[in-house]
């Protein structure tokens, strides 16, 4: 009896060390999420800038693909966005630079971060941004307007179908959460 | 940990007025008991929610309620008859049953079984708490989807974590079954000898094990977004409202079947003592069961068709939907196989038995038409998949749970319920369940979408058919509170076989079976 | 017990004319084919699909209400004994599982012109907030909130509802016929979803994400829908209306509304 007793006892905590796995794996589809998405190219998920290899620099002059860029404010958020260009022709395997410029017109100054996002999904992966505002969050004083930069190139590899990118970034009011950050950075290093 | 019960206690329950004897108990029965009375009262409490929901919708224009407490209705609804309702009626059946199948006497974790039953009416005294905070209680669907439900108000910490209970509560139920199931089998149960029942909950049970957590994940990972800073779900911060989708579905899916399996259960059990012939392809319902349950894992962004993936994701998406259609079929075929040729009559478990075979595939006909992913773009977020789920979870789960009483009640309480009441519940049942949700294809597909409070005139009729209906069958459960409550006070005295042909360990036993069913283990042929 | 009897005959007579009487109240009950190519290739699957079900559920009802009538203990039959079939139950694994594939052959190939975006003649950037659409012709410098009409008085069944009750906007969408005009989807506070049955176009709005969307619509016409995604408190409550028009009243009603500054703006920005 004992001895059923305790394989019994043994067996229910190993399923209840099972249900806490579950649980981390839970955590654990969030990197999986990233690693999946690298893979589709469904979404960004790196925002740093890629280091590009030789190959993929070789332009194609052949072909010309059209880039449309767009912009979107999330709620709250007051800045005026407009990129420099609203479409370029390009070809793959060249680098091409341009920005986009955004003006705050309260009178406070605003912390923004600024979401990149590729259609069509097939696109994705090949769009390369080698210099982004989007890789870090922006800082506008009252009332200032600038020209954020932007470099990138459609790698070689794009999908021969695909003629049209659209390029777009929704910015997102992050002002508060920036400066609770920063109360943060303080607090350390008072420390 | 507590100990196997076999022999730790007096034989003989407490008065069933003692408050302490319900609140203490590890007796199966009691806590089935328990359970499934729980089951039945959140039955009224989630129906209430949902006559609200119909009220409102009788007619276009607002007439009753507030759209954003239209909106917590439909989201309370949902959750009180999912975790409320469904699941706990569920392991309500398996304590009460799995013990006496397999020739056990009583579950392998008494204690723990308390302790998983009493969570639940506090976990679900604090859901519904949360409809009198400030800012009204959760209205963003039972999907849970972020940013929207980052709106709730006071609500939202209070959801979680009676959702956290509910979860608690149901792996430790799951446990407790895998446990008994794997551990207290009398000699000579093999695993291929166990009832349907048996092999379908432990099956869920696994399942339950491996997605509650998920689902725990997700919901905490909402409570940290909105509280701690930090960004899972917020784009802003690098992450994606789309990913709780994923990890909300990689639950949602495998649910859905943790709510359908144990049914599978009671209807082989049912179909075959009613058609005095044994159930057809054993063997075949044991594999479906494992297939339906691992093809769970890798269907679930077919929820999410509209949401924008990758073609191929959408395309893989499909072709596995249409995979777990096949086990699905294969049950159906299978009952279908039991009751040829066999000698049936049609007391109150079997009509419903069979109600359930034909409005189960119902539902599962519409399902099969949601998989086809381009399609799906025209029938996702309307009333046609609002019929879909209704169809197999109403006359699908509920009508097994029904079923399942009106069969094994002569053999929990004794007695023989009103076979003529039954059979009119039946038909009440019926009738009124169709009558609600077979409109709702029809509005779903002329565009109807679902969770709103209001509508274009051209929805007018179904909608207002849906209502008659909904409240017909609401009152319909009234009548098998009753019957049930009249069984249980008097009635025939049932004998220990009940049903002329019904095979398995239980029918062994005395009616009402003793508070301790198998001390010693049986023979098993 | 003979009353309850009788009781329980009448109810399963209401039954059948229950099931029966429901599709007769004259009111759509099916997907509408649409105005697109697109669309109707959705209505067929959809077809198809239904009846399908239909003629497996006609089978196999069929078997189960005969073996219900025939093998009945009433009748005084003896149960057969048999419980397995190797060859039978491969057979009906099997040929659910050849059906099944051969419906998605044409869905996936419906799936692929969905996702093909190319060689479009126009961008409709569609972006939706709690609780109205923002429309902006990407080429065309056009750009307009539409948001519900109907008024509060109807809802409120104060005044009697119009026709078109909860299915109209101040500003409608106007798309020329014949032209592939892509949409891009996103939104500014929570997730929504766009949809007209009519195109068979529903897509997420997603925010922080855009999504690809588009339509050719042959016949000129307003083609009404809702949002479909739960967004909150008036989730019902803002609709999505799309006007064709041909192409030369497209751009008539483009040279009226079109923002001249807007394209000045860029301008200036630029130099
Ligand atoms: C033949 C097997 C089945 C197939 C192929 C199937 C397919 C689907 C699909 C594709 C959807 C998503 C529809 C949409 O939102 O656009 C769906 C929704 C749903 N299904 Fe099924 N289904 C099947 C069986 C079941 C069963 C057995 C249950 C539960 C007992 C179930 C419960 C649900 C629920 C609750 C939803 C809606 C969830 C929500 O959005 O709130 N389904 N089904
Ligand atoms: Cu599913
Ligand atoms: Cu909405």
């Amino acid at each position: 009896m004992s001895d059923k007793t305790s394989k019994t006892t043994r067996g229910a905590a190993k399923l209840a060390l099972a249900a806490v796995f579950m649980f981390s794996f839970g955590y654990l589809l969030v990197p999986l999420y990233d690693v999946f998405c690298d893979l589709t190219g469904l979404r960004f998920t790196d925002e740093e800038a890629v280091a590009l290899s030789p190959q993929e620099l070789e332009e194609d002059t052949s072909r010309v693909v059209t880039i449309q860029f767009d912009v979107s404010m999330n709620q709250g958020m007051s800045w005026r966005v407009k990129p420099e260009m609203q479409v370029m022709e390009v070809h793959p395997g060249r680098v091409y630079t341009t920005f986009y410029s955004a003006s705050n017109r309260t009178a406070e100054e605003m912390v923004g971060q600024a979401v990149p996002s590729v259609a069509p999904i097939a696109a994705n992966k090949y769009l390369v941004k080698t210099e982004c505002f989007c890789f870090d969050n922006q800082m506008i004083a009252a009332g200032e307007t600038v020209n954020m930069p932007l470099s990138f190139m459609l790698s070689p590899g794009l999908p021969p179908n695909v003629n049209l990118v659209t390029l777009s970034y929704t910015f997102f009011d992050i002002t508060k959460n920036a400066s609770a950050e920063k109360q943060l950075d303080g607090v350390l290093a008072y420390k | 940990m507590s100990t196997v019960a076999a022999g730790d206690h007096h034989d003989h329950p407490e008065s069933p007025y003692s408050i302490k004897r319900w609140l203490f108990t590890t007796n199966h029965k009691d806590i089935g008991t328990l359970y499934l009375w729980f089951a039945f009262i959140m039955f009224l409490i989630g129906g209430v929610m949902a006559l609200v929901i119909r009220t409102e919708l009788f007619q276009p224009g607002l007439q009753f309620v507030d759209p954003q407490f239209f909106n917590s209705m439909t989201t309370m609804h949902a959750i009180m008859m999912i975790f409320g309702v469904v699941m706990p009626a569920f392991t309500g059946l398996a304590n009460w049953l799995i013990p006496m199948m397999i020739g056990a006497p009583d579950m392998a974790l008494p204690r723990m079984n308390n302790w998983s039953f009493w969570i639940l009416p506090f976990a679900f005294a604090m859901m519904l708490s949360t409809l009198f905070m400030d800012g009204g209680g959760p209205a963003g669907g039972w999907t849970l989807y972020p940013p929207l439900t980052l709106q709730t108000g006071d609500a939202l910490p209070f959801v979680i974590l009676s959702m956290h209970f509910m979860g608690l509560s149901s792996i430790m139920g799951a446990i407790n079954v895998v446990a008994t199931v794997l551990n207290m089998r009398a000699p000579g149960m093999t695993l291929m000898k166990m009832p349907l029942f048996v092999w379908t909950w432990l099956i869920t049970a696994y399942l339950l094990i491996a997605v509650m957590p998920v689902l725990a994940g997700g919901i905490t990972m909402l409570l940290t977004d909105k509280y701690f800073g930090t960004s899972f779900f917020n784009a802003a911060g690098g992450g994606d409202p789309v990913m709780f989708q994923h990890i909300f579905w990689f639950f949602g899916h495998p649910e859905v079947y943790i709510l359908i399996l144990p049914s599978f259960g009671v209807v082989s059990s049912i179909i075959p003592t009613f058609a005095r012939k044994p159930l057809f392809g054993y063997a075949s319902m044991v594999y479906a069961t494992g297939a339906i349950a691992f093809l769970s894992f890798i269907v679930w962004a077919h929820h999410m068709f509209t949401v924008g993936m990758p073609l191929a994701g959408e395309l893989f998406f499909m072709f596995a939907t249409m995979l777990i259609a096949v086990p699905t079929g294969v049950k159906v075929f299978n009952w279908i196989a039991t009751m040829w040729r066999g000698s049936m009559t049609f007391e109150t478990p079997m009509l419903f038995a069979l109600g359930f075979i034909v409005m189960f595939s119902i539902g599962g006909f519409s399902g099969l038409m949601l998989a086809l992913a381009p399609v799906d773009f025209q029938y996702h977020d309307t009333y046609f998949v609002v019929a879909h789920f209704h169809y197999v979870l109403v006359p699908g789960s509920i009508f097994a749970i029904i079923a399942a009483v009106y069969y094994w009640l002569p053999k929990w309480c004794g007695n023989m319920y009103s076979e003529g009441l039954g059979k009119t519940h039946f038909w009440l049942s019926t009738i009124f369940v169709n009558l609600t949700f077979f409109p709702m294809h029809f509005v779903g597909l002329a565009g109807m979408p679902r969770r709103i409070p209001d509508y274009a005139l051209q929805f007018s009729d179904y909608n207002m058919m849906a209502t008659i209906g909904a409240f017909g069958f609401g009152l319909s459960q009234l009548l098998f509170l009753v019957l049930v409550i009249k069984a249980i006070r008097s009635g025939k005295k049932a004998t220990s076989q009940v049903w002329e042909d019904a095979e398995g360990l239980e029918w062994t036993l005395p009616s009402p079976a003793p508070y301790h069913s198998f001390s010693t283990p049986p023979a098993i042929k | 017990m003979f009353a309850i009897k009788r009781l329980n005959a009448w109810l399963g007579l209401a039954f059948i004319s229950v099931v029966s009487g429901s599709a007769f109240a004259g009111q759509p009950i099916n997907m509408p084919p649409g105005v697109t190519d697109i669309s109707l290739e959705v209505y067929n699957m959809h077809m198809i699909a239904f009846w399908l079900c239909v003629v497996i559920a006609v089978v196999v009802f069929s078997a189960m209400f005969y073996s219900i009538f025939a093998h009945r203990k009433s009748r005084g039959v003896t149960p057969a004994t048999f419980h397995e079939s190797t060859t039978i139950e491969a057979i009906w694994t099997i040929i659910p599982f050849v059906v099944l594939i051969a419906l998605s052959i044409p869905a996936t190939k419906t799936l692929i012109d969905m996702y093909d975006t190319s060689d479009y003649d126009l961008t409709v950037k569609i972006t939706g907030y709690q609780w109205l659409w923002h429309y902006e012709y990407v080429e065309d410098g056009v750009d307009f909130h539409s948001k519900l009409q109907t008024s509060l008085s109807q809802i409120n069944n104060d005044e009697e509802k119009g026709e078109n009750y909860l299915l109209e906007v101040d500003n409608e969408l106007v798309i020329p016929v014949g032209k592939k005009v892509r949409f891009l989807i996103t939104s500014n506070d929570v997730i929504h979803a766009w949809w007209v049955p009519d195109l068979a176009v529903k897509k997420d709005a997603v925010p922080g994400f855009i999504n690809e969307a588009w339509t050719r619509v042959n016949e000129p016409g307003i083609y009404r829908g809702q949002c479909a995604e739960l967004c909150g408190r008036h989730h019902g409550f803002m609709p999505v209306v799309v006007r064709a028009v041909p192409e030369a009243e497209y751009q008539q009603w483009v040279a009226a509304n079109a923002k001249p500054e807007s394209a000045t703006e860029y301008a200036a920005i630029s130099e």
